[in-house]
């Protein structure tokens, strides 16, 4: 008797659960669902309507999604390699010299955790323009090239790895950069995996900044494009941006639904430490 | 001594690099700003002059700043607690073995992954009067249509609402760390001494989690003020500021009013409010969470 009552309560619990997962998923699916119906068979909610690939074809003839996602993946592609060097080079420093300054100095790093680049874009404008590289990807990069938590992050890293491997390969002949290279850099890697997948993340949804940096065609990533695509004043109805929202989301998204885990693994690698 | 200097030089030449573009794109703009905050705009006609305080004079004489403030902080009310208390929740679901609990968390976790952007384009239909789904829903409970975010008693709900739904799945994951720490020896004693679930919570998990819930109540508090792309999408800070938030109005004063002085200031004062949330996270979340 006591056990049934338990289980009532399980399958309660359970249902919940689904309904809040059904919940939120549906918003996303509801969009997925849309993108491939007229709109006004989607505003009716008209489940058995036929399905069309119009809404992809409109938005293909009326903005460079194209010419958006290859920028977006320039800019990604622009960030994260020289993120992780100069972090490399930067977290080893901190993690393995003692130099003079080196706790202010690194204190004085952790200030970006807090002020992010998102704040200051009112002089970071002014400094952009003033180094003629507004509109372009460099433009849109630069500010997030040095990253605090990129250098937090390895530093914790570099610092966990037994200093006897640092001295068998000074033995050796190694100087600093090559200890680096050939000790750190690959004992951390699990980190610099971590890392990657939070910065391409972040820097494929970013918005904000990139909106400010660019004006044309040439250097606007995916979201500004949709953005401006999206604008209720632009006009365009639901089932188009829809369609348009979905073409910019899907890279990331796949890319997600492939590497779940690494995905999950590294936000949850990356809050912790 | 020739070693020290050998290790002082190398250990400056490897930070110098990130140095230099850290001083550029955050030192630098964070005093610059507050220089900028105390001289008049610059025009064709008049250059620019020291005018000390005026700025602040203004913001403090500004009603749409105190609206804006007053918006943020809401914002920050509204979604903080529900969106942790939700990733609570989350979490304590897919941390149980149950059936389906990879798809669960999946769901959970999808709508991190969004850019703000596409998740306020896929929300402003739900919002819009009369044919969006919301309005359909709720007619057919006999509610009227409604214009959510026309409407600025709703509008700034509902984005919080869209926030918590964007937000939740990407606390969980903190939550759910946290959770694999607590040993399962945890559990099986306090199901020997018949202890309820509803306990175990909040004598054992809660308390455990509390470095995680501090953890996370300062990241939600920060994104409650840098997050504001959403607003381009749903509301443009409207109807009459209803839904404007401090970066949104920082945004209108520096690129659509032209002007930098004021724009200046309020940065300033958002920077203020991040120092001192970073004091209280050094003084007394980090001493607090230490004992571990």
């Amino acid at each position: 008797m006591k056990k049934s009552k338990f289980s009532l309560l399980a399958s309660i619990e359970l249902l919940g659960a689904y309904i809040l997962a059904a919940l939120w998923v549906l918003p996303l699916l509801y969009a997925f669902w849309a993108a491939f119906h007229s709109s006004s068979d989607a505003i009716h909610f008209d489940i058995f309507s036929p399905l069309t690939l119009d809404n992809f074809r409109e938005v293909w003839n009326q903005a460079p999604f194209l010419q958006y996602g290859i920028n977006t993946f320039l800019i990604v592609s622009f960030i994260l390699p020289l993120q992780l060097v100069i972090s490399t080079l930067a977290a080893y420093a901190f993690a393995r010299y003692e130099f003079t300054g080196s706790n202010i100095a690194f204190t004085l790093v952790l200030v970006q955790l807090m002020i992010t680049p998102e704040i200051l874009i009112v002089q970071n404008y002014g400094t952009l323009a003033s180094m003629n590289l507004v509109d372009t990807i460099t433009g849109v990069g630069l500010p997030y090239v040095a990253s605090a938590f990129c250098i937090f992050l390895l530093r914790q890293t570099f610092k966990s790895i037994p200093k006897e491997l640092e001295d068998a390969a000074k033995l050796e002949g190694c100087g600093p950069l090559g200890i680096l290279w050939k000790v750190y850099v690959p004992l951390a890697l699990p980190t610099y995996l971590a890392f990657a997948l939070v910065s391409v993340s972040h820097h494929w949804n970013n918005f904000l900044w990139p909106l400010i940096i660019t004006n044309t065609v040439e250097s606007r990533p995916l979201t500004v494009g949709l953005g401006i695509f999206g604008a209720p004043e632009s006009g365009v109805d639901w089932s188009i941006v829809s369609a348009a929202t979905l073409l910019s989301i899907f890279p990331l998204l796949i890319a997600f639904l492939l590497f779940q885990k690494q995905f999950v693994q590294s936000f949850m690698q990356a809050g912790i430490k | 001594m020739k070693s020290t200097t050998k290790q002082n030089l190398t250990g400056w030449l490897l930070f110098t690099p990130a140095a230099i573009l850290l001083i550029a794109f955050t030192h630098y703009p964070t005093i610059a700003t507050f220089f900028n905050s105390l001289y008049s705009n610059e025009s064709v006609i008049r250059p620019s002059r020291f005018t000390g305080l005026e700025s602040y004079q203004n913001m403090i004489n500004d009603p749409v700043f105190w609206k804006v403030f007053n918006n943020n902080i809401w914002f920050a009310i509204g979604t903080i607690p529900t969106s942790i208390g939700l990733a609570i929740i989350m979490a304590l679901i897919v941390n149980k073995a149950i059936p389906g609990r990879g798809l669960l968390r999946l769901c959970y976790f999808i709508p991190t992954m969004l850019p703000m952007i596409a998740v306020a384009n896929i929300w402003l239909f739900f919002y819009s009067p009369d044919i969006g789904l919301l309005d359909k829903v709720l007619g057919m409970f006999g509610v009227e249509s409604q214009n959510w975010l026309g409407d600025p008693d709703t509008a700034l709900p509902s984005i919080i609402v869209m926030t918590v739904w964007k937000e939740a799945g990407f606390f969980m994951i903190f939550y759910l760390a946290g959770l694999q720490t607590i040993s399962p020896e945890l559990h099986e004693a306090a199901k020997l001494e018949g202890s309820s679930r509803w306990n175990y919570f909040w004598r054992i998990q809660f308390p455990l989690l509390l470095p995680t819930t501090l953890f996370v109540l300062i990241n939600a508090f920060l994104n409650s003020f840098k997050l504001v792309d959403h607003l381009f999408i749903l509301t443009k800070g409207g109807p009459d500021n209803a839904t404007n938030l401090i970066l949104y109005y920082i945004y209108e004063n520096a690129f659509s009013f032209f002007d930098i002085s004021y724009a200046s200031a309020l940065t300033v004062f958002m920077l203020t409010l991040l120092a001192i949330t970073a004091l209280v996270q050094f003084f007394i979340v980090d001493k607090r969470t230490h004992y571990r």
